[in-house]
């Protein structure tokens, strides 16, 4: 497998391209980190207002159980927007100024070098958001998560990562149709806000949407129940099996799409 | 600023920023699902709500009906008070085409106005399904019932959309002068999602987190028309939360258009 270590080595050369480019704007990296535990706070805020009377709540959902999904969402947030959005703007900037073609030109798959062209370190801080909210949390509940669950959380949020990119893949294909969607990074990140909550909040329709179709149960709700020790093993195989499937379309759109690629070049 | 000239143009103008808004219409489409928040909060509300209607410190109950009512209208009202301003402001600073618009005879920011307003037709015509469902469903039992609230409406509208408008237009400006003023903008969200009543009702926030949002900007560009809306003032206390609105939009005004005049000094565009 040559190729394989070609792609890993590419990786790497990727990454660290990214990581110079960090360390050359430091203040940024601070700002923004500073910003990502304000704006993590802030989203805490409806949470708070709905516990803040112990009588009510969400269903089947205890208030640092829906923190434990909260936690979930910011550590899939930091991943998405760290790793995942960034190349998006990228090439979406490619197809609208025509120059995707020095991407296409390149002899690697093109699919992987617009994914890895940028890394938001400072995304990192969101990191360490989620574990406040998961220390906050568990310490609230008085007991830790078993070595099972975090096993099987770790599969899931693997899947979840999975999806999240195929989702992207998507995504970018429709930018080689209608070309003026800078809205479209704005518009993925506002359908994942959706994921802030426990799935069961939804109902009828929505839910089998927002767990089979746009499979955000999957991303948080369930990675969250694993943590909480109450996730049952073919739900797990269930998301692993659907992530493969979604993995395999986005695939066969992109694949499609850049066929339909016209350059704007002169 | 004269406002004769203004007005000569403004036809004109408001046909362009038409034309415009219908040939990016994809664009607004994805913008609009983008603002699908309030149907996310509501299934959060209902599920809230299913089992007992919850009670507001202020003593009003919330049960399913007054949820749907609310983030409904709320959906509504956010695709007509919106701008977006500051981020055509700094993308144009930025890439030096804001001195194509500095050549015009007429202040830059009537032209930015115009092309978010003369947007609003169809940004409307958005929110008319929302609108069916409001009816559909009976929610429209949840609208004001006294008639002298409804002459107020669209002058909150108005104001809703200048506080917003305003607000883009001095956090614009401050690209002039730093590098990062979207990361403004983003702080200036944040707080609008949580103090708005974007996300909760602020009728529902404890009773200090309720004076805090009754001092900033927020509530009035967006909340306050949707409670009028929802007939949840008496016409004492929404003439007065108007009067609140209006001195918010004049103050931000004044801010925006010294910030702008302020900034446009150091503009200097890249010729080529």
């Amino acid at each position: 497998m040559r190729g394989l270590g070609r792609y890993v080595s590419l990786f790497g050369l990727q990454l660290r391209t990214s990581g110079l480019l960090a360390a050359q704007y430091r203040w940024d990296f601070l700002i923004d980190g500073a910003l990502s535990v304000f704006s993590a706070a802030a989203a805490l805020v409806p949470l708070f207002v709905v516990y803040a009377d112990e009588r009510r709540g969400i269903p089947g959902w205890s208030f640092e159980e829906s923190l434990v999904v909260i936690g979930c969402f910011l550590l899939l947030q930091a991943i998405l927007e760290g790793a995942i959005n960034p190349g998006l703007v990228a090439v979406i900037e490619h197809i609208r100024k025509g120059t995707l073609d020095f991407v296409l030109l390149k002899p690697a798959d093109a699919q992987f070098l617009v994914s890895t062209s940028r890394f938001q370190l400072w995304r990192v801080a969101g990191l360490v958001n989620a574990s406040i909210v998961f220390t906050f949390a568990f310490t609230r509940l008085g007991r830790w998560p078993s070595a099972v669950g975090v096993l099987q959380m770790a599969v899931l949020v693997a899947a979840a990562v999975w999806i999240l990119y195929s989702l992207w893949i998507v995504i970018v294909s429709a930018a080689f149709y209608v070309v003026k969607i800078d809205n479209l990074t704005y518009l993925f990140t506002s359908l994942f806000d959706l994921a802030r909550w426990p799935v069961t909040v939804f109902r009828g329709a929505l839910r089998v949407v927002f767990t089979v179709l746009l499979p955000l149960g999957l991303m948080t709700t369930y990675p969250a129940e694993a943590l909480l020790g109450r996730l049952d093993w073919p739900t797990l195989v269930a998301s692993v099996l659907g992530a493969g499937l979604f993995a395999a379309a986005a695939r066969a759109v992109w694949l499609r799409s850049i066929r339909h690629y016209t350059s704007a070049g002169g | 600023m004269s406002l004769w000239r203004p007005l000569k143009v403004l036809p004109t103008l408001m046909r362009v920023g038409f034309a415009e808004s219908l040939a990016y219409r994809a664009e607004m489409i994805i913008w609009v699902f983008a603002t699908t928040m309030p149907f996310v909060m509501l299934a959060l509300w209902s599920a809230v709500a299913h089992a007992a209607p919850v009670a507001s410190s202020s003593g009003r109950s919330w049960g399913s009906a007054e949820f749907v009512a609310y983030f409904l209208t709320m959906f509504m009202v956010r695709q007509l008070v919106s701008a977006w301003a500051a981020w055509e402001i700094n993308f144009e600073i930025r890439q030096g085409t804001l001195a194509m618009r500095l050549l015009k005879p007429l202040h830059p920011v009537w032209s930015f106005a115009t092309s978010n307003v003369a947007a609003m037709p169809l940004r409307a015509a958005v929110s008319i399904p929302v609108l069916v469902v409001l009816f559909a469903v009976g929610a429209h039992r949840q609208l004001a019932s006294d008639w002298r609230l409804w002459p107020l409406v669209p002058f909150a509208l108005l104001g809703g959309w200048l506080i917003a408008f305003f607000a883009n237009v001095a956090i614009g400006s401050l690209a002039f002068r730093m590098e990062q003023s979207l990361k403004v903008m983003d702080v200036w969200f944040t707080c609008f999602f949580v103090f708005s009543g974007y996300l909760v009702p602020t009728d529902l926030f404890p009773p200090w987190l309720r004076a805090v949002a009754a001092y900033l900007p927020f509530r009035y560009q967006l909340g306050f028309p949707v409670e009028l809306l929802l007939g949840q003032h008496e016409l004492g206390s929404a003439l007065r939360m108007l009067a609140a609105q209006w001195a918010w939009a004049l103050g931000l005004m004044t801010v925006a258009l010294v910030l702008w005049r302020l900034g446009v000094r150091r503009f200097q565009a890249v010729g080529g």
